[in-house]
């Protein structure tokens, strides 16, 4: 009876809980993150309405069954029953998930245009830096045995290569706002993960593997970038921005860095 | 043929022999229970210094400092400190109270009575798997001591930060090896139990017990059996890959070119992913392992006082095989965003939903089983049915993070912790309660106090969900796990009032279970004595005393007539059939 009762107000507390958004998703700044907010909205409606059903069904039964001397509906189950529940679980469920397919299709499969801006993403214990490859547009060689942090080379250029001499190293993620970008993450000790929460994109960066990861921002900002995989005394510290800039003020930035 | 179980009289034995290295398989589940619970006792303190800091992180407490000069100097913690009472809370609570306590405990004591068993088939194997177990135990605590303290790589150690030793921060070196040990150990001990379960149940089944009248308890243990077999194993063999590359300079998960900590390392060849495959072969599985044996107990639970038979108890088996077999291919759920190849989220992701489908059967059967029944409230019933209520929260979050695409947002976030906590922690801890409640007159020949009982219950229910539900909304915010403060990031300034929540909830959930260690203590030297069978119930563990004797029933065995839920039977004459009951007392 008691148990009944809880279970309705803990039902009815968790969906105005839900409902207020108090603790909530920030703004989506990209049409991935839209399309990703989307599929999350279907989910929580049809995962909701299950809760609620599945909770306050639990609750009557409790309420209604509940000794008082009658006598017990005796049966030993339906496979009618049974066939209808699985069919319906089964159709709710993956029909959940083809439906988010989609999203993850064209997140990692999709081909990123020929022009996208190419960042080099290295993340050690517990600091992030990226690279960009500068005015001639390449990416210099690096060599692990050149990395120096202390004069401010964590990607180990190799100062001999021509290409190398103009790539821009810096501790925050610069882009122009609505141009396609793609990421090579990296990692050099142990695994870390790029996550930025208004872009719906996480991603582990893992030693030894060079992992792609394409996203473009609409809406100019600053973002936080937190490291979201376990890597050591200083994981939480491990933060840096990712800044969105209208495309002039991006150029500008980058003039200003080649020099 | 001679069962193997049968043993010479023990009279003449001493007490080291019937108590303490005992190869009797009730003994030895009382042992496990009784491992379990100060494993549990050692997860909640931990979980608790956790949440304390996590909302107090400059508080100077001076036993802090007393306890771990090194890890909380002058009694502020340090991170590091933080993460290795995380590794060790995941890890005991994984491995020394989920695994332990619904499968070796329980199993041990009442499987072998509800198969009308006088022990299990190997009782010295038996016995060395306990005894395993605690050393295992013995030695993961031991690393709390060493140089270093405990390891910070969580439960899940994931190479490179596991393999490297001290470089990669304290705990690294000489903790970390105890962890490896200790989980190769426990493994060891795993695949004795699991051997001796397996047995047990394929040959002494008494006369007339066949497969489909065994109790779904049965069934799952069964089931759990086999897929600890299978998933300690390769556990077993991924840990000592580990500790090759910690100890013998290979590099089965290290990639060339690392460099850490300023140190040029020369490894080349491994992969960090296949720890992950292997480490998520065995802990996707482990989870089946943990909830199995309650739902098992739950349908068994929900029955008796429902005075019903378990609705659809052919589908529950069914069910209970799928999700033990396709507990198996869904391990790379745990790894969508790894950098694995994201072509083969597809696979997981759909095989992750499929995997939702019995679970729901099992949903909607539990809730057959009590409609149209006449329901009795006891402590039991109550963590049956709270255990329903959890099982469907927790079950709907994994339908979130089974899409691999809305997992990209919440993969290591607080909704991760929410959800796992709620379907793998507290709705295996509702089982393991509902059990303990179940068996205690059978186990100790006394009950526990209901009145005690019950308010534990409620207090727990509610302070589960007020610890758990909360997280999910840190997790739409996007606040990562496995962070020792919430200070560095703008983000997570907003959700400290959360977080105070969350600690405040859990301070009282874990006072709320003094109740349940005040009506232990009490009730087994003062509780209500039990009578054979006090809950009217029809397996055959009611069918001898309370507790049973030596070797489980008096005169010959039992011959089972029945099926396992004879409840309400139209015709009959009291409203339960025993197993072993003639037919003609229908």
């Amino acid at each position: 009876m008691l148990l009944a009762v809880l279970l309705w107000i803990f039902t009815v507390v968790s969906c105005l809980a839900f409902a207020a958004k108090r603790w909530w998703f920030p703004g989506a700044i990209s049409t991935h993150a839209q399309a990703y907010d989307q599929q999350l909205g279907l989910t929580l409606w049809v995962c909701g309405a299950i809760f609620v059903a599945a909770q306050l069904l639990l609750g009557w039964a409790v309420y209604r069954y509940r000794n008082r001397g009658q006598s017990v509906r005796f049966t030993r189950g339906s496979n009618r029953l049974e066939f209808a529940w699985t069919t319906a679980t089964a159709v709710v469920f993956l029909g959940l998930m083809f439906s988010g397919f989609g999203i993850w299709a064209k997140l990692h499969f999709a081909r990123p245009p020929a022009g996208a801006l190419r960042v080099e993403v290295m993340a050690k214990q517990f600091a992030w830096s990226y690279r960009y490859p500068g005015p001639d547009g390449k990416f210099g060689r690096t060599d692990v045995r050149l990395v120096n942090d202390a004069a401010g080379n964590p990607f180990g250029l190799d100062e001999q290569d021509p290409a190398a001499k103009d790539d821009i190293v810096a501790s925050a993620l610069r882009v122009p706002e609505r141009t396609p970008v793609v990421l090579t993450l990296l990692a050099r000790d142990v695994i870390h993960n790029f996550f930025v929460r208004e872009l719906r994109l996480k991603q582990d960066v893992v030693p030894g593997m060079a992992i792609p990861l394409a996203f473009q921002a609409d809406r100019p900002g600053k973002y936080e970038v937190a490291c979201s995989e376990l890597c050591g005394l200083g994981h939480h510290q491990m933060r840096s921005l990712m800044e969105v800039m209208t495309r002039d003020a991006f150029d500008e930035w980058l003039r200003e860095q080649a020099r | 043929m001679t069962p193997a179980a049968v043993r010479p009289a023990v009279g003449s034995q001493g007490f080291l022999r019937r108590y303490v290295f005992s190869t009797d398989h009730k003994v030895i589940g009382i042992q496990y229970f009784f491992l379990a619970l100060a494993a549990a006792l050692a997860g909640v303190a931990l979980s608790l210094l956790m949440r304390y800091h996590l909302t107090n992180p400059d508080t100077k407490v001076g036993w802090f400092g007393a306890l771990w000069p090194d890890g909380a100097p002058g009694g502020v913690m340090t991170p590091e400190l933080y993460l290795s009472l995380l590794t060790m809370h995941g890890t005991i609570m994984v491995f020394f109270v989920l695994t332990t306590a619904p499968q070796s405990a329980f199993g041990n004591f009442i499987l072998p009575l509800q198969i009308g068993a006088p022990d299990m088939a190997f009782p010295v194997l038996n016995m060395l798997s306990f005894w395993t177990t605690a050393l295992s135990f013995a030695v993961l605590l031991a690393a709390f001591f060493v140089e270093g303290g405990a390891p910070l790589s969580g439960w899940t150690a994931y190479p490179p930060l596991s393999a490297l030793g001290a470089i990669t921060g304290p705990g690294q070196g000489l903790g970390q090896t105890l962890w490896i040990v200790s989980i190769a150990i426990f493994c060891a001990a795993s695949l004795m139990g699991a051997i001796n379960f397996i047995t047990t149940v394929i040959d002494l089944r008494t006369r007339g017990m066949t497969l489909l009248r065994m109790p779904l308890t049965v069934w799952t243990w069964f089931l759990t059996a086999i897929i600890s077999l299978l998933a300690f194993a390769v556990l077993l063999a991924g840990g000592i890959l580990l500790l090759l590359d910690r100890t013998a300079g290979t590099s089965f998960f290290l990639p060339a070119g690392l460099l850490v900590n300023e140190q040029l390392l020369d490894r080349r060849g491994g992969s960090p992913l296949l720890w992950q495959h292997l480490f998520w072969f065995f802990g996707h599985p482990e989870v089946y392992i943990a909830i199995l044996p309650g739902m098992g107990v739950v349908s068994t639970v929900l029955s008796v006082f429902s005075r019903k038979p378990v609705f659809g108890y052919r589908a529950m088996v069914y069910a209970s095989l799928a999700i033990a077999f396709i507990g198996f291919l869904v391990w790379g759920h745990h790894m969508f965003q790894s950098g694995m190849n994201p072509y083969s989220a597809f696979a997981f992701s759909l095989l992750t939903m499929v995997i939702g489908v019995p679970s729901a059967i099992k949903t909607f059967n539990w809730l057959g089983t009590i409609w149209g029944g006449r329901m009795e409230f006891t402590t039991a019933m109550l963590f049956a049915l709270g255990f329903v209520s959890v099982f469907v929260t927790g079950g709907l979050s994994g339908l979130f993070l089974g899409q691999s695409a809305i997992d990209i947002y919440f993969h290591d976030t607080y909704f991760v912790v929410g959800h796992f906590h709620i379907i793998m922690g507290v709705a295996s801890v509702f089982g393991i309660f509902a059990a303990t409640f179940y068996w205690f007159p059978k186990m100790f020949g006394r009950h526990l106090s209901e009145r005690l009982g019950k308010a534990h219950f409620y207090a727990t229910f509610l302070g589960a969900y007020a610890i758990f539900m909360p997280m999910h909304f840190l997790g739409f915010a996007g606040n990562p796990r496995r962070y020792p403060d919430f200070t560095n990031f703008e983000f997570l300034a907003d959700l400290i009032p959360l977080h105070k929540a969350i600690s405040h909830a859990a301070y009282f959930t874990a006072a709320a279970q003094l109740l349940f260690l005040g009506n232990l203590v009490y009730s087994l030297w003062r509780g209500k004595a039990a009578s054979a069978n006090p809950w009217n119930a029809t397996t055959l563990e009611w069918a001898t005393a309370s507790p049973p004797p030596e070797h489980n029933f008096d005169e010959a065995l039992p011959v089972v007539q029945h099926g396992p839920y004879e409840y309400s039977v139209p015709g009959a004459a009291k409203d339960f059939v025993m197993q072993h009951e003639p037919a003609e007392s229908k």
